[in-house]
């Protein structure tokens, strides 16, 4: 179970916000975190506990393929994110390294930066603890849910790869 | 079947895929550059094999914050390229080297009817070759180095059909700048994109290059143009291996069709923050700028160089200016100097440096202050892409970035023009 303050944006959250360019000279996640969203938000990382959501509209994560985004907002603290739609590439890099994604309109519509929320990540169930009020994440497809299930897609190709040897 | 479609069945073993399939592809080709193959060899490493797939079909090119712009990304560079050489990949050393996506295709090493995939999300440029091409993160590209496949979801397709007679000084930059302006960043979300249409038959290939390399500003995950004689020109001296050419069937499915008149299209400038806030040129009125950047994967090649020359010749960079030409790759940088198109960048007053994606993403070669304004050819105007959070980034065609490098304020080639004519 996941549980957190929301820290709410709207459409189009692109990588170079999430992470400017200017850090990309290293891959620690931990050095990345300390940038994490600094040009949007300079206090961020200082405010964040972990646990905490991040919540925004449409097409978050848009722009360079960069996994630091991801990763920065991972080590960061931040325990998932949850929009009304993700841009593919962040997409597919937040399921890779473990940082879970739900899609939800709903709880987009009904909750207000700073409400706390709580997510359980194997029923889809994101509850607004301020509002009182329930939702439902759209379901995972099954070849995701599998990556997801493994931890990620190198524990996922590791079985792959064993699979093929044996 | 649409061509996406076509070719991601054929790189399946499936005789038919529809939108929303899952499939593992089989790749033909596996990149990435220097800021994102540290963390694509940290994740390599963590699977237990000891060789990637097959080191002809995996490829690293620094390109990003090289020539090194300091110790740490010294270090990136140096574990990439010590990694590269142990696992006997295609590499590129600085002096060799070029932007991935200019590069990669001068090379042959991106030939039609190809599934490529990059940790860069420019890849989808190679889709001017009609080879289907997108961005990836590193975890992924870590995979598909041991593996040689990946897993996608077969995206549903877009049409685009480009008619008409195109203006004076308008070209692919315009083109995809006016349909992101249309479609808008998440327009294409999760999509390929075909361009077609009378237009895009008569575009050179750089132009298409230019266009296929901006379909993920509109959250495209490939842009794709079909194979023809420009194509087969382009890829024949080039290609070292066979290939195959895939058409899209007659009676396709598209999640949507556009049509597009572009006889009435001016040059477009995107504002900031957003590609998809492109404006006719006429609609803006005299705003200053600091610097202009001409290059990119977007438009780095002699034809975008060949432009900017030709509207330079004879003038003089506005005091106020600060104009950065950089070639695509080391044979874009040769083929202009023997033209004489690096003699005229450096006679009117312009910085020309040696391949590197630098400035466009804020990484070296020509960072923003605070409040300064920036034309340039490349492809994003993010909020702090090129320096400080408190500059601009203008895009625009490589003739429009000339010409306001010359006038001080975004220009149309046009209003300079007559300005020479005006002081004789």
């Amino acid at each position: 179970m996941l549980k957190g303050k929301v820290y709410k944006h709207g459409a189009n959250v692109d990588t170079d916000a999430i992470i400017p360019a200017r850090y990309l000279n290293v891959s620690d996640p931990d050095e990345l975190a300390k940038h994490c969203m600094e040009d949007t938000d300079a206090d961020f990382v200082k405010k964040v506990k972990p646990g905490d959501i991040i919540m925004a509209t449409t097409n978050f994560g848009c722009g360079s393929s960069r996994e630091h985004a991801p990763l920065a907002i991972k080590a960061a603290g931040i325990s998932c994110i949850i929009a009304k739609s993700f841009a593919r590439i962040f997409f597919r890099n937040a399921i890779n390294i473990g940082l879970p994604l739900l899609e939800s309109n709903e709880a987009v519509a009904n909750t207000k930066d700073g409400d706390t929320l709580e997510v359980d990540l194997s029923k889809g169930l994101i509850k607004n603890l301020t509002k009182g009020a329930e939702f439902k994440a759209k379901p995972y497809p099954g070849f995701m849910a599998e990556i997801i299930a493994d931890g990620g897609l190198i524990e996922h190709t590791k079985k792959r790869i064993s699979r093929r040897r044996a | 079947m649409t061509l996406a479609e076509k070719i991601l069945a054929a790189h399946a073993n499936k005789k038919r895929v529809s939108p929303g399939d899952f499939i593992n592809v089989r790749v033909d080709l596996v990149m990435s550059n220097d800021v994102t193959a540290p963390i694509a060899i940290r994740e390599f490493q963590k699977l237990g094999v000891k060789r990637v797939f097959d080191p002809q079909k995996v490829v690293m090119v620094p390109d990003h914050f090289v020539p090194n712009k300091d110790i740490a990304s010294a270090e990136q560079a140096k574990l990439m390229r010590e990694f590269a050489r142990k696992q006997g990949i295609i590499y590129f050393e600085v002096g060799e080297m070029g932007i991935e996506h200019v590069l990669l295709p001068e090379q042959g090493l991106v030939l039609p009817g190809e599934v490529v995939i990059g940790a860069d999300s420019h890849t989808c440029t190679y889709g001017a070759l009609g080879a289907f091409a997108t961005g990836m993160g590193s975890t992924d590209i870590a995979a598909a180095m041991a593996t040689g496949d990946i897993w996608m979801k077969v995206p549903p397709t877009i049409k685009l059909v480009y008619n008409g007679k195109l203006e004076k000084w308008v070209g692919g930059k315009d083109l995809i700048l006016h349909t992101i302006g249309d479609i808008g960043v998440d327009g294409a979300l999760y999509s390929a994109i075909e361009f077609s249409g009378e237009v895009i038959e008569s575009l050179s290939i750089d132009g298409r290059f230019t266009m296929a390399n901006m379909a993920i500003e509109a959250g495209g995950k490939a842009g794709l143009f079909g194979v023809d004689n420009k194509t087969q020109l382009y890829v024949k001296s080039r290609a070292e291996r066979p290939y195959l050419v895939y058409e899209p069937d007659g009676d396709a499915e598209y999640s949507r069709v556009i049509e597009y008149d572009v006889s009435a299209i001016e040059p477009q400038v995107a504002l900031p923050h957003s590609p998809a806030n492109s404006k006719p040129i006429s609609k803006l009125k005299n705003i200053k700028i600091n610097q202009v950047v001409i290059g990119s994967c977007t438009n780095g090649r002699l034809e975008d160089l060949r432009l900017a020359a030709h509207i330079l010749k004879g003038n003089k960079v506005h005091p106020g200016v600060r104009c950065i030409v950089i070639p695509g790759s080391q044979q874009v940088y040769f083929d202009a100097l023997i033209e004489g198109l690096i003699e005229i960048f450096v006679r009117v007053g312009a910085a020309v440096s040696t391949p590197t994606c630098g400035p466009c993403l804020g990484g070296h070669m020509g960072v923003l202050a605070d409040g300064e304004k920036c034309v340039s050819t490349t492809n994003r105007n993010f909020v702090g892409r090129m320096g400080s959070p408190k500059s601009e980034v203008y895009l625009a065609n490589p003739a429009v970035a000339a010409a306001s490098a010359v006038m001080g304020k975004i220009a149309s080639p046009e209003e300079l023009l007559q300005r020479v004519k005006v002081n004789g």
